[in-house]
């Protein structure tokens, strides 16, 4: 698979699956399947059906804070295989099954020197956009409540 | 090499097929002897469907494995274990839960792997045997729980010796070794309470 290719395209791929792969755990399983239905989908199996577990998650309280287990989590991943051979992989947080399988079908395409254009253009940017924007409407609407503290030096006298 | 993307794939319908190669295996136990089929998975090299079914519904994280020499030759089979079925490969045979022998003429000495304690003679090793044929081959016939009478079995057993060896599980009971047969997509089970009553 790897192999030939040379360090700097490894890591530019790398890069791009990381990049794809925050994208989409963000948004919903409905928004993906969406995208996805505009372009044509290559021939796929999967090599892992999709699967529910748990994971548990470390917290620290403060910077310095000590590890503790804050509690379990659920997460489904799936693994899909392009009939061209890419792998991709799934990860998500909750069961929603679904969505770990077309996160790993994403993953393998973004991994296709054919497919990675079109899944990038038609999927990966408009979910960014929309993500952003989220996040930005949340920023927003957080700062409205926003209340600045004054502490006011008390005259002992 | 197998790469990642020449990795054959695990069950195509997790859950009823894992459901469905349990009831076989079961059903084997409960009734030694008898030939029981099992829906087939995509199987490494090396490795036959049965074996692979049975590997992908049993084993897990908690289930150390022993593969014998044959079937550690290549990395395909411990990959593709690894992959699935997130199992421990261990070198030492008797901390393992199931053993896969892909070569039963090179069955090691039975003592070499674990008989489970009095306390718990659950965890002891289940002996997964890939055979040449289960259908033709001289009759042997059994006897113990779970056959009325008499049950017979025609197979080209491998090693030859095999009932011989299992013969320590009278002595060892509760103690004792499972041993299940697998050739293609039958298998047949043999508990630990299972004795050779003849030999063709």
């Amino acid at each position: 698979m790897a192999g030939n290719e040379s360090l700097a395209d490894q890591s530019g791929t790398q890069a791009r699956r990381k990049a794809a792969m925050a994208v989409l755990a963000h948004s919903a399983t409905a928004d993906i399947a969406g995208h996805l239905a505009d372009i044509a989908l290559p021939a796929h199996e999967d090599l892992r059906e999709p699967e529910n577990g748990l994971v548990m998650v470390r917290g620290r309280i403060g910077g310095d804070g000590v590890p503790f287990n804050l509690g379990e989590v659920t997460v489904s991943r799936a693994a899909v295989r392009l009939s061209t051979g890419e792998v991709g992989f799934g990860y998500t947080l909750g069961r929603d099954r679904e969505k770990a399988r077309l996160i790993a079908l994403c993953d393998a395409m973004v991994q296709s020197d054919k497919l990675v254009a079109a899944i990038e253009d038609k999927v990966v940017a408009p979910l960014r956009v929309a993500m952003i924007e989220r996040q930005n409407r949340k920023a927003a609407e957080t700062a409205a409540t926003r209340v600045d503290f004054y502490t006011l030096v008390r005259d002992e006298g | 090499m197998t790469t990642i993307a020449e990795m054959p794939a695990g069950f195509s319908d997790k859950v009823l097929s894992a459901q469905s190669t349990f009831r076989s295996v079961m059903d084997a136990m409960a009734r030694p002897g008898s030939i029981q089929r099992i829906v087939a998975a995509g199987a490494p090299l090396g490795m036959m469907p049965g074996a692979a079914a049975i590997a992908l519904t049993l084993f897990d994280h908690d289930t150390p494995i022993w593969l014998d020499s044959k079937m550690s030759a290549g990395p395909d089979v411990g990959k593709w274990l690894k992959f699935h079925t997130s199992a421990p490969v261990v070198a030492d045979s008797s901390m393992a839960s199931f053993a896969l022998i892909g070569d039963p003429q090179s069955l090691p000495a039975l003592e070499r792997f674990a008989f489970g304690s009095n306390e718990y003679p659950d965890r002891s090793t289940t002996l997964i045997l890939q055979v040449e044929s289960l259908s033709d081959g001289p009759v042997v016939e059994l006897q113990g729980p779970g056959i009325d009478g008499t049950a017979g079995l025609h197979a080209s057993l491998q090693p030859r010796d095999l009932f011989e060896r299992l013969s320590i599980n009278a002595a060892l009971f509760p103690r004792g070794i499972d041993v299940v047969l697998v050739h293609d997509d039958s298998i047949v089970a043999i508990p630990r309470t299972t004795r050779l009553v003849k030999k063709g």
